[in-house]
């Protein structure tokens, strides 16, 4: 009895990243409370230096073999420590926007960034989670603080509803994947990716059994699709998208993104992989549907964070789209769009909250006329990121639907890959018509940008990666295909 | 497999045969002769004075959800302390540092003036 319950150093150096950044969350909270209002930056400053640990430590555990810790709950492989990185970057360059915007508005608060950390510890947690239970535990931990996030703006009612309306819609979500999770584990009698996968693909499932799965899996697929925010399951996002302050919008239009692919693969690749066919067809409608709900819903936003809420929509169905193909490159090609839409994502919410000032939320479409006259280097940026968003080479999110589409065909789903194009095509009118405004319209009020240093460069840096990457995909491509 | 749930299913009948019936039998076969005295609130015997929905203090609720949380983890505690002999230092250190957690958002909402009731 007393040798089953152990610390295993070994393994709690496998979770090292996890653990470094939950002791650095203790540290902060606590540093914060005594901090007086002159060094209240100290708080930001320990933040990213903690991510940037936390990303340091995950990079080292490239490589690692696949090892499963803590009683086959918890899993660290390539895929994990990958993601790890990616999300510890990005939050890094969502964090340098956010500050901005939080000084110009007073929102400035150290539990903003506290929040802000413990919702990435909650996406570790997701990405190295190999039980259902583990799966959700970091869900909840993201979700929770997702939900405070949004209402740190707690005297504006529209992030109040925002917050409200994300908490209980994301609260049905988790039931129905509960529920999906508890009829899995009722047929399989276990909550282990592994044994799941086993009993799966065991070539004796009967009838019933394979019935039961599918139940469990269609309530699976509801919850994983309410986190992505795929139609018709995506209600939500115009509106949480809208009410939050930008740079909440930001945090979770990109990082959280990652960590929902992960409990996807995890889920739906790793443990039923087997029943890919059942999946698929339910992936193959929401897919469609995404995109040609997103891409025809944003034609008529005149607000640019509800535009970009539909876009994503439209983003997200092509992501699904690489996980219909059922093949790892597939795979691997959805990986790598997520990657590329966060890149883009995190550039285009970067010029929105540049153009904001004490006082003045910029968050309308109008908002960017006539840009290009007032800042030519900006307004350069706004346009590759839009282009990118369409699907223009040689910017990146050119290649990023190339793969997919690529994959698709190869699949054999021409129809599939010709309804995401037509639409593709369609959507690109309202990214142009951003462009349009900045540069072919005259501007209707002042424009000034007086952003500090930090924010203007590494946002200069972040619309120079979609050029670069876009030239060269080729080692992002490979990174994301080595990870299946 | 499906038949393992039959006591399930048969507690949940009873259960809600237990909670209905009663309320169902008094209702059908008890005497119901109704008038204003009786349909009143009872007040200890006083005529009642105030609507009992009241507003209260917005404190209360705060203090109470704070109640809540930490009163959880007793929950958590109680089942620990009845197997901490056999799960040795592993038990020992494991709650060590939920309950190490706990104390840190404790000290985070006395700081934060929660606990002042002024």
């Amino acid at each position: 009895m007393m040798n089953t319950f152990q610390f295993d150093t070994a393994s709690l150096l496998l979770a090292l990243p996890e653990i470094f950044l939950l002791s650095a969350i203790v540290v902060v909270l606590l540093l914060d409370l005594f901090l007086t209002k002159r060094f209240k930056q100290v708080t930001y400053y320990l933040t990213q230096a903690s991510l940037l640990i936390t990303g340091v430590l995950s990079y080292n555990l490239i490589g690692h073999p696949e090892t499963v810790i803590f009683s086959n709950s918890f899993v660290l492989d390539d895929m994990a420590s990958v993601f790890k990185v990616f999300m510890m970057g990005f939050s890094m360059v969502a964090m340098v926007y956010s500050r901005h915007y939080l000084t110009q508005h007073s929102l400035f608060r150290g539990e903003y960034f506290i929040l802000v950390l413990l919702s990435i510890l909650g996406m570790m947690v997701m990405v190295s989670g190999y039980s259902l239970l583990t799966l959700y535990l970091g869900l909840e931990i993201l979700s929770l603080s997702l939900y405070t996030l949004i209402a740190i703006a707690r005297k504006r009612s529209g992030a109040i509803e925002a917050a409200l309306k994300y908490f209980v819609l994301g609260a049905i979500a988790s039931g129905l994947l509960l529920y999906g999770m508890s009829m899995i584990y009722g047929i399989s009698g276990s909550l282990n990716i592994s044994d799941i996968s086993a009993f799966a693909s065991d070539a004796n499932l009967g009838a019933r059994e394979t019935l039961i799965i599918n139940f469990g899996l269609v309530f699976l697929v509801i919850g994983i699709a309410f986190k992505l925010g795929a139609v018709p399951f995506h209600m939500w996002v115009p509106d949480v998208y809208q009410g939050s302050p930008t740079s909440v919008t930001m945090f979770i239009s990109t990082v959280p993104k990652i960590a929902a692919v992960a409990m996807l693969v995890r889920i739906l690749v790793d443990g039923l992989g087997a029943m890919h066919a059942y999946w698929a067809d339910l992936f193959m409608v929401l897919a469609v549907l995404s995109i040609a709900l997103g891409s025809v819903v944003a034609l008529m936003q005149t607000n640019i964070k509800r535009m970009l809420a539909y876009s994503t929509i439209s983003h997200v169905g092509f992501i699904m789209l690489g996980f219909v193909t059922g093949v790892v490159s597939g795979y691997g090609a959805a990986v790598f769009y997520v990657f590329v839409y966060i890149l883009i994502s995190l550039a285009a919410f970067g010029i929105i909250i540049l153009l904001n000032k004490e006082g003045f939320e910029a968050d309308q479409i109008s908002d960017f006329k006539g840009l290009s006259k007032h800042s030519p280097w900006f307004a350069l940026m706004m346009l590759a990121v839009m282009l990118s968003m369409a699907g223009v080479p040689p910017f990146i999110g050119f290649y990023s639907k190339f793969f997919i589409l690529q994959q698709v065909i190869s699949a054999g789903f021409i129809t599939l890959a010709v309804v995401a194009v037509v639409f593709a095509v369609i959507s690109a009118y309202y990214y142009l018509q951003i462009i349009k405004s900045m540069y072919f319209e005259d501007a209707d009020k002042d424009i000034t940008i007086s952003a500090p240093m930090d924010i203007q460069l590494v946002l200069s840096i972040n619309a120079i990666l979609i050029l670069v990457v876009g030239i060269f995909p080729d080692f992002w491509m490979k990174l994301a295909l080595s990870l299946f | 497999m499906l038949e393992n749930y039959l006591p399930i299913m048969v507690f949940i009948f009873l259960g809600i045969a237990f909670g209905v019936g009663p309320m169902l039998i008094g209702y059908l076969l008890g005497p119901n002769k109704p008038d204003k005295e009786k349909n009143s609130q009872f007040e200890c015997g006083f005529p009642p004075f105030d609507d009992s929905r009241m507003y209260f203090n917005v404190r209360y609720y705060l203090v109470a959800i704070l109640f809540i949380l930490f009163d959880l983890e007793v929950a958590f505690v109680f089942p620990w302390a009845v197997v901490q002999s056999d799960l040795g230092w592993f038990g020992f250190i494991s709650m060590s540092i939920f309950l190490f957690l706990l104390v840190v958002g404790f000290i985070f909402e006395w700081k934060n003036g929660a606990l002042e009731w002024e």
